[in-house]
């Protein structure tokens, strides 16, 4: 009965408007994923016509016009793991503390959480300034003089400074990945823990913790995507144009893929020469992000799912 | 409800009963180290403050600094020869030009461009997902729409540049091939996943109480989303340009690959644009450190963290607010 009175309250002229909302605003939807289909169907088709297995083992020949990535992906490999090392314990750590530890209106929980918002909106640009300032000329500087008697071996462009410089962007998204499934965690799985005689640190570590790896997971996966895809906060820091040996040491520069594509896009010469590895190291960053975010995002729609089904 | 219950933890379970048992020692050196870790991320920021504003300081400070260049020099337009004046950015030249007025402006042209394109685009889709979508429907949209998000944006600004770039030449029929157009549309790519996200929480915080009582009151659904959702969620919504402006006037890979960088004072958009992000992506590696330019670079650098900051604080305060708002309501 409900249904009918609605319907004649909105008769034939009042249903108007609210179709024509309704078919922009899913115009406007569609919009938006027919241009990410674009994107990746353009850099997919030109991307495969070069993908073999000696463009991601060999390394570049003849001035970046021949030849494959391999140092590329092993720079990109190094550095993001260096990264997740730094970035992932601390991250995790801090959103227990806010969650697990800090009272309910603690004012310094309040300080962290308005800093890790404001840290994620950060230009990316001004990380890599910061970690020329901070990483390079100051700590870098600073353990020249003291342990290799001015020597430069920290003092420049380095693995480690650019992983480090990059921990620090990406610790945002670890805090609130790691929050939202600490919070997806029952209550009562903590009173139980407790009840029991269980000790907090014990009720953290040994129940929470473990319902929350998802969370942590996704966390970690959002961070090395994100890092690896960076190009500003590195190209100051660590990044090298071209190098003819792997960095095996925290203190050599490194190449890097999206480093790579931007210095493929922009200095060399010949861009059409260079535009078939371009389209294949782009497919391979993209393949490399793309498929650790889908894997993030769905682990995430399952935890969102969780929290709504227990809310 | 569910925030109220969240933030009730730990002061009503999690502590034990003190009385029963003193908390062991690693007990309290666990919480000590988490607390220590936490402090990162004011470390962070604060450093983050302090080292670009240590290089950027010697602008006003520095005599041998201030013998090439001033603050004033930085924004007055500088007067030619044939007594025209103009706003020169042109650091590498006989007598080097840091006036930073052809950069702030790109930025600004890019940025309105990005969000003119985006905003329109993510509000109407944050509206189809919240108010229209099934929800098979937004469960697939959203995730889709977020990856957007993931796609690094040197891959956005390569697109831009190799595809972009010609067909809005051969559309537009740009007088530059890489201008503040290609970099805007390409811009808008990278904020509208984020103006999406935040209006449609915002939309769908508005509590279906208020949907239902103006359904009740004869109202259609054109009018409850005109008058009713939209409205509520405004805050929100405002809040989401203010973060996609922070977003896109930081953005640097974008532009660097697809305006053109050339210092232009011009409104057209059809033009070569340069923005303070590119100005030092490709200025500073080549610097000699400690020179009047690495200053000067260091400074739009300071100028570009502060405006963002500033711009993301308002925004976070607004979604907050909102989010208490309607929660109570």
């Amino acid at each position: 009965m409900n249904g009918t009175t609605l319907e004649l309250r909105r008769g034939p002229s009042a249903h108007a408007p609210e179709l024509i909302l309704k078919g922009t605003t899913a115009a406007a939807t569609a919009i938006i994923l027919l241009m990410l289909a674009v994107i990746l169907i353009d850099i997919i088709i030109g991307g495969t016509k070069v993908l073999s297995w000696e463009f991601v083992s060999a390394a570049p020949t003849e001035g970046m016009t021949k030849g494959g990535i391999f140092p590329a992906i092993f720079g990109t490999v190094a550095m993001t793991l260096l990264m997740t090392v730094a970035a992932v314990p601390a991250g995790v750590a801090t959103a227990v503390f806010l969650t697990e530890y800090a009272p309910a209106r603690s004012k310094l929980a309040r300080v962290i959480r308005v800093c890790i918002a404001n840290l994620a909106g950060v230009p990316s640009i001004v990380f890599g300034l910061f970690g020329l300032g901070f990483f390079i000329s100051t700590i870098g500087s600073a353990i020249d003089r003291g342990l290799y008697d001015g020597r430069l071996v920290y003092g420049k462009p380095s693995l480690i400074w650019a992983s480090l410089t990059l921990a620090i962007l990406t610790l945002p998204v670890v805090v609130v990945a790691t929050e939202e499934a600490l919070r997806a965690v029952p209550r009562e799985l903590r009173d139980a823990s407790l009840a029991l005689g269980a000790t907090k640190l014990q009720t953290v570590t040994r129940v929470v913790m473990p319902e929350a790896l998802g969370g942590v997971l996704t966390g970690s996966i959002l961070a090395i995507s994100r890092g690896a895809g960076e190009v500003a906060p590195i190209m100051f820091t660590g990044a090298a144009y071209f190098l003819p040996f792997l960095p095996s040491h925290l203190n050599d520069q490194f190449m890097n893929l999206s480093y790579h594509v931007y210095v493929l896009a922009t200095q060399s010469p010949d861009v059409d020469r260079t535009k078939p590895l371009l389209y294949g190291t782009v497919l391979v960053l993209l393949l490399l992000t793309f498929l650790l975010n889908l894997i993030a995002v769905l682990i995430r729609a399952k935890t969102r799912a969780r929290l709504r089904a227990e809310a | 409800m569910s925030g109220a219950v969240q933030a009730d933890v730990p002061t009503t379970f999690a502590e034990p009963p003190p009385l029963t048992r003193k908390p062991r020692r690693i007990e309290r050196l666990a919480e000590f180290a988490l607390r220590v870790v936490a402090l990162t991320s004011i470390a962070a920021i604060v450093l983050i403050l302090v080292f670009v504003a240590r290089e950027a300081l010697p602008v006003l400070t520095s005599e041998i600094v201030q013998r090439e260049v001033s603050p004033r020099m930085m924004v007055a337009p500088i007067t030619q020869a044939d007594g025209s004046s103009d706003f020169v950015w042109q650091p590498v030249s006989d007598v080097p030009k840091y006036n930073i007025v052809p950069l702030v402006l790109g930025s600004l042209k890019v940025t309105l461009i990005a969000l003119l394109i985006a905003g329109p685009f993510s509000i109407a889709a944050a509206v189809y997902v919240s108010e229209f979508a099934r929800r098979r429907q937004r469960e697939i949209i959203k995730p889709v729409i977020e990856l957007l998000a993931g796609i690094p944006s040197v891959v956005i600004g390569f697109f831009a540049l190799i595809v972009l770039a010609s067909w809005v030449q051969q559309t537009f029929g740009t007088e530059h091939r890489l201008n503040a157009l290609v970099a805007g549309i390409g811009l808008s790519l990278a904020v509208c996943p984020l103006i999406f996200t935040v209006s449609e929480d915002a939309l769908r915080a508005v509590p279906d109480s208020y949907r239902a009582a103006a359904l009740a009151l004869g109202s259609d659904r054109f009018q409850v989303i005109t008058r009713i959702v939209l409205p509520a969620a405004m805050p929100g919504i405002l809040a989401s340009f203010v973060l996609g402006f922070g977003r896109a006037i930081g953005e640097t890979m974008i532009v660097v690959l697809a305006s053109g960088n050339a210092a232009l004072v011009s409104s057209s958009i059809g033009l070569s644009t340069r923005t303070i992000t590119a100005t030092i992506a490709q200025e500073l590696g080549e610097v000699v450190v400690g020179s009047p330019h690495y200053h000067v670079l260091f400074a739009l650098g300071a100028l570009l963290f502060l405006s963002t900051f500033v711009l993301n604080f308002m925004g976070e305060r607004v979604i907050h607010g909102l989010r208490r708002k309607l929660g109570m309501a």
